[in-house]
């Protein structure tokens, strides 16, 4: 229990953090190139380090979790948006499943 | 939030912007909650109660942040290892508040700075940074009265729901999250090849790290932490980015 709230408490600290110390210190751009094109690059391999293989051991099946990956990359490639494509991986799994379970 | 002390003229409450700021906050809220739901789920793994994913939603507001740090309590994680991850998962809002400080006036009264910063997320960052001239705070104030509840209110139902629901829902529903990732990654995959390469290239070793030897015995959370450290930088050194491409185009 106590692990849990100082947990939460630390997630919330750290967001905070990140999100308000360059708002408050940052007032110019960052000038250091090596900096820059790392900060962009993160989001980019945090997301896809977390998201594969993790999505196709989320589901019962692996295969409808493979199936959502693929489903997932091309409907974000057709520029859908976050909602629009995060149902389309919830369908294909829920449909992917009533055949293969 | 509203017309309370400084009495700055253009940045005293502006009923309009406000106004447009609750509408552009509903299809946020709508998309967040669904997901959110499905990280309740991961919320319940970790053991959480519905009060306790109420208060880490509304206060992180962050999709990944918060499920990286939910799987990595599973795995009891140290407070050091959380503080990492989170700073990790969520470092990409320390590049969108960069690009947001270049958007708000000088005159602006500073605590403004205090409040916008607590929901710096890609969709409130995308609708704010969309609007051109100065940021209104009044605007994203209305944002966040729309986006954030549904965030902080899904996550507790999904830790309600979670054993209720049946087992197919729940799997489809345990997937909504690394949609909203796809959504995310895909699109600049599509304009850069570079970020295209990296996205498969961190697919492939995400898989092989999952399974070497001693790398495989760490916890998930350090993985991602080890890979992204180390393929941003390889990628940073490889494809310097040019000023222009980083100014949070990537980001909504």
């Amino acid at each position: 229990m106590t692990y849990t709230w100082l947990c939460i408490f630390i997630m919330a600290g750290v967001s905070y953090l990140i999100r308000v110390l360059p708002l408050t210190l940052i007032r110019r751009p960052i000038r250091n190139a090596f900096i820059r094109s790392f900060l962009y690059y993160v989001p980019y391999v945090t997301l896809a380090v977390m998201t594969f293989p993790a999505i196709v051991e989320a589901t019962q099946s692996p295969l409808a979790g493979a199936l959502a990956l693929a489903v997932g990359v091309v409907v974000a490639w057709c520029g859908a948006g976050l909602f629009p494509v995060a149902v389309s991986c919830c369908a294909v799994v829920l449909i992917a499943e009533f055949f293969l379970l | 939030m509203k017309q309370t002390t400084v009495p700055s003229g253009r940045f005293a409450f502006d009923r309009k912007a406000f106004a447009e700021g609750l509408r552009d906050g509903v299809p946020i809220g709508l998309g967040y909650f669904a997901v959110s739901v499905s990280l309740g789920i991961a919320a319940r793994h970790a053991g959480m109660t519905p009060l306790q994913g109420l208060v880490a939603s509304w206060t992180t507001t962050a999709s990944a942040g918060e499920h990286a740090v939910f799987t990595s309590m599973i795995a009891q994680a140290t407070y050091l290892e959380i503080a990492i991850i989170t700073l990790i998962a969520n470092a990409r809002y320390l590049l969108m508040s960069c690009a947001l400080s270049q958007r708000m006036a000088v005159d602006m009264p500073f605590w403004h700075r205090f409040i916008i910063g607590f929901h710096v997320t890609d969709e409130i960052f995308g609708v704010t940074i969309a609007r051109p001239g100065h940021l209104v705070p009044s605007y994203s104030y209305g944002t966040m009265c729309t986006a954030v509840p549904p965030w902080a209110i899904g996550t507790a139902v999904g830790i309600m729901l979670g054993n209720a629901l049946p087992a197919r829902i729940v799997s489809a529903l345990s997937v909504a999250l690394y949609g909203m990732f796809l959504a995310i990654i895909i699109p600049p995959s599509r304009k850069s090849r570079i970020v295209a390469g990296l996205v498969i290239a961190s697919f492939a070793l995400s898989f092989i790290a999952g399974r070497l030897p001693v790398i495989s015995a760490l916890s998930g959370g350090t993985r991602t932490i080890i890979l992204t450290v180390l393929l941003s930088a390889a990628a940073a050194i490889l494809f310097p980015v040019h000023n222009d491409q980083t100014e949070g185009g990537e980001a909504a």
